[in-house]
């Protein structure tokens, strides 16, 4: 038990900086349209996340691979039961990373827009689709005695996962202006704060409609026991946070107030959810918790280990690179991307 | 068509684009990060231009390769639902150690890289570009410690019904991972000099850039015949411990349907699966022999002797793998592998010292084309790898048939099938266009295009 919860612990981390670090990417991919109105502006957003997003969606692979690697059955549940979800967001995350890439590789004004609006795409869609994945976990979904989810997509796109969806989008939204308004300069910067925000004003609306039905529909905030109910307290702080300090004209204070904000939520989320991952809707029998869709004791000692060892040199270089590249972008400085 | 028939579609179409872009990837990032090495020791700013150009036709191919890269790390849990169950106690460790020892420093470093240019030191610029290399290198190991598991468990136990991990050491020290990680990355070695030298060929006809492009031909055509040599020197002793450990793959390679000693290599054959018999062949006698045990006189099991062995040690079933795919795949592989050898071998011997291949056009004209041969050997070499070891999934232990998701429906995996398709098609060709455009444009173009110049 001790070590299926660490590594239950261990996926809620990865989760989190999965959350923290695509969140403003996925964010800062939605508002490249319409915060950059030349190629020019474009070109210094998309710069912002430059030396950053490949290595922020490392995050998302690592999440995946660890819930594998130690929960191989919720892997298995999650991966095969969402199905025509994953796909569609496969197709946005495939696209969303050619785009940046590619777009700036030629001149062609035509060849760059197209570019531009398929990095929108590419990035709202995986935010949405992370939104409603997340809702239906909280809630349960019919997963049947044999730990199969039969039901495909259509039930999956329920009010409430929809509604999950929406808040994903305006937090990282939210989240995405606030590390532009940190990472650029002037007249752009300008533009992010007031996006900053309208989008928190959004985010906060939705996000408060939210936890009243999570409050009524899930047991996530109220079940006996460790629950999601001191996180959420936080994560609320946090965001009303974000905009007393946007007010103040706060950059740096304003876009940890959003990082901490999308941090607790995350933590509401799984606190909510131990010891169960994947909830049945049809039976708690049927539910995967840590004990019953874990790997063997061997296997998860083999990678606490690995990771004990390597998760803070990676945390170390990661870091280093935030360091190297803190500097804020204009219209004058040298872009990639 | 039923989905255990579309999910294996889907796992070879998505499985072999994404090794289009990852041999280059590995040995390309190495090169870059050679060059770029002689750039800081010598100070010599051909050098640097050169790691920036190569190094940029690295990224093109890069992004490629991360992207498709996710698919594969989610469709074993989507199609793959019980292989998962069944497997993933150890298939899951080495995935989630690659993300973590390996993922994130080729990703990091390659930004660091990308844009650091200005912002660190010399040195430190050029430690982030070893690490890319380290790192592209480091999650092709941890991937083909996975496959190899497939290929041939060790290890391992089988606790209620799953395999579970006995021995993680047992998984490093695998012997199918040792000779195929360093056959892999051999192979990447030889694609990353071919491409360089076909992009220096071209300029090199037209007189581009002659001091930039005189001197990558000559090291990539040294790089190229290193990978080349190695990966059939390789290449030879996996074929042996394959005949050893899954001799059903290599007696379909084969077409060798009956037992013979001494046993003879066909250079073609006509191949009747369903009448398991080969109406027409051109045989050299003893050579399979020699191949199989490096003597001439050693016996070779053919594939029926095989089969009913395979069905005494597994139970009644067909064990054979599909005999033309393997049989025309290995010939493939090394025929290409042969005619690289031979030009590489021509390269270095015209570009080497103080010799300028400008003069060979004709050899310049080809070598602009013979890209194609590593990209075939390496898709050729995959299909032998993967199909010869039909019916199973995990060797011995699952079958393919046991291992498919029973919760998703045909018109799923066709919807995925399609959109994934289309997707893939029209990037390839989008990034082969780039590729080329890139490759090809003089450097005031080249310059602007990638602008951190």
């Amino acid at each position: 038990m001790v070590l299926q919860t660490v590594w239950f612990i261990l996926v809620t981390v990865l989760f989190i900086g999965f959350f923290f670090l695509e969140g403003f990417d996925y964010g800062v991919g939605m508002w490249l349209p319409f915060l950059g109105k030349k190629d020019g502006e474009r070109r210094v957003i998309l710069n912002t996340f430059g030396p950053f997003w490949n290595s922020n969606e490392v995050w998302m692979l690592t999440a995946g691979g660890a819930m594998f690697a130690s929960f191989p059955h919720v892997y298995a549940t999650l991966f095969s039961g969402f199905y025509l979800a994953l796909v569609l967001m496969l197709v946005a995350l495939i696209l969303r990373g050619v785009a940046i890439e590619y777009r700036s590789k030629r001149e062609s004004a035509k060849w760059r827009a197209i570019w531009d609006w398929v990095v929108f795409v590419g990035s709202a869609l995986p935010a949405l689709l992370w939104g409603v994945a997340v809702a239906n976990l909280m809630r349960g979904f019919a997963i049947d005695e044999n730990m199969n989810y039969w039901g495909g997509l259509l039930p999956l796109l329920n009010p409430y996962g929809l509604l999950g969806g929406l808040v994903f989008v305006a937090l990282f939204l939210m989240h995405g202006a606030n590390f532009l308004s940190v990472r650029m300069e002037g007249e752009l910067a300008e533009r992010a704060r007031k996006a900053a925000f309208q989008s928190w004003i959004a985010a906060t609306v939705l996000t408060v409609l939210f936890v009243v039905w999570t409050f009524f529909a899930t047991d996530i905030l109220t079940k006996p026991g460790v629950n999601g109910l001191i996180p959420a307290v936080l994560a609320a702080v946090a965001l009303l946070a974000v905009g007393y300090f946007r007010r103040a004209g706060k950059d740096g204070l304003t876009f940890v107030m959003g990082s901490l904000t999308v941090v607790f939520a995350t933590i509401m989320v799984f606190a909510g959810l131990y010891p169960r991952i994947l909830i049945s809707s049809l039976n708690p029998a049927y539910s995967l918790t840590i004990s019953n869709a874990s790997s063997t004791p061997y296997t998860l000692t083999v990678m606490t280990i690995v990771a004990v060892v390597f998760v803070p040199i990676v945390l170390a270089y990661v870091g280093w690179t935030y360091w190297v590249f803190r500097q804020r972008l204009g219209l004058k400085s040298q872009v990639v991307y | 068509m039923d989905a255990l028939l579309l999910a294996r579609w889907q796992f070879a179409i998505t499985t072999i684009y994404h090794f289009f872009f990852v041999p280059l990837t590995l040995g390309l990032s190495i090169f870059v990060a050679i060059l770029e090495t002689k750039y800081v020791r010598s100070g010599d700013e051909a050098f640097k231009k050169m790691a920036k150009f190569w190094g940029t036709v690295f990224l093109i191919n890069f992004a490629m390769g991360v992207v498709t890269g996710i698919v594969q790390e989610f469709q074993f849990g989507m199609n793959w639902s019980e292989y998962s169950r069944f497997m993933g106690d150890i298939f899951g460790a080495p995935l989630a150690i690659e993300a973590l020892l390996a993922f994130y420093m080729e990703s990091t470093f390659i930004g660091v890289w990308l844009f650091g240019w200005d912002k660190i030191s010399k040195k430190a610029h050029l430690a982030a570009a070893w690490l890319v290399a380290i790192g592209s290198n480091v999650s092709a190991l941890w991937i083909l410690i996975a496959n190899s598991f497939m290929q041939h468990p060790v290890g391992y136990a089988i606790e209620g019904g799953r395999a579970t991990m006995q021995n993680f050491f047992a998984l490093l020290g695998n012997p199918n991972v040792w000779y195929q990680f360093p056959h892999v990355l051999s192979a990447g070695v030889a694609m990353a000099g071919f491409v360089v030298m076909a992009f220096s060929a071209w300029h090199l006809l037209r007189k581009h850039d002659v001091t930039i492009f005189r001197p990558s031909f000559q090291w990539a055509a040294v790089y190229a015949l290193i990978g080349a040599v190695l990966v059939g020197v390789i290449g030879h002793f996996q074929g042996q411990f394959l005949v050893q450990h899954q001799p059903l793959k290599m007696a379909a390679a084969e077409a060798l349907w009956e037992t013979e000693k001494p046993a003879g290599f066909a250079v073609v054959a006509a191949i009747d699966e369903a009448a398991q018999s080969n109406p027409f062949e051109i045989k050299i006698p003893g050579v399979l022999s020699f191949l199989s045990y490096n003597n001439f006189s050693g016996e070779v099991k053919g594939i029926k002797q095989l089969q009913e062995e395979a069905v005494a040690q597994y139970g009644a079933g067909d064990y054979i793998p599909p005999v033309a795919l393997n049989f025309w795949s290995f010939r493939i592989m090394v025929g290409a592998g042969m005619l690289m050898v031979l030009l590489a071998l021509l390269a270095v011997a015209w570009s080497n010292g103080k010799r300028e291949i400008d003069g060979k056009k004709g050899f310049l004209r080809i070598m602009q084309w013979a890209p194609m041969l590593p990209y075939l050997a390496s898709t050729f070499g995959w299909v032998l790898a993967e199909t010869g070891r039909w019916p199973w999934i995990v060797f011995g232990l699952q079958k393919i048939e046991d291992a498919v998701s029973p919760n998703v429906p045909a018109w799923n995996i066709i919807f995925s099938l399609v959109a994934l398709g289309a997707l893939y098609g029209v990037l390839a060709i989008v990034a082969f266009n780039l590729a080329v455009k890139y490759g090809t444009a003089d450097v005031k173009i080249r310059e602007s295009a990638a602008a951190a110049d």
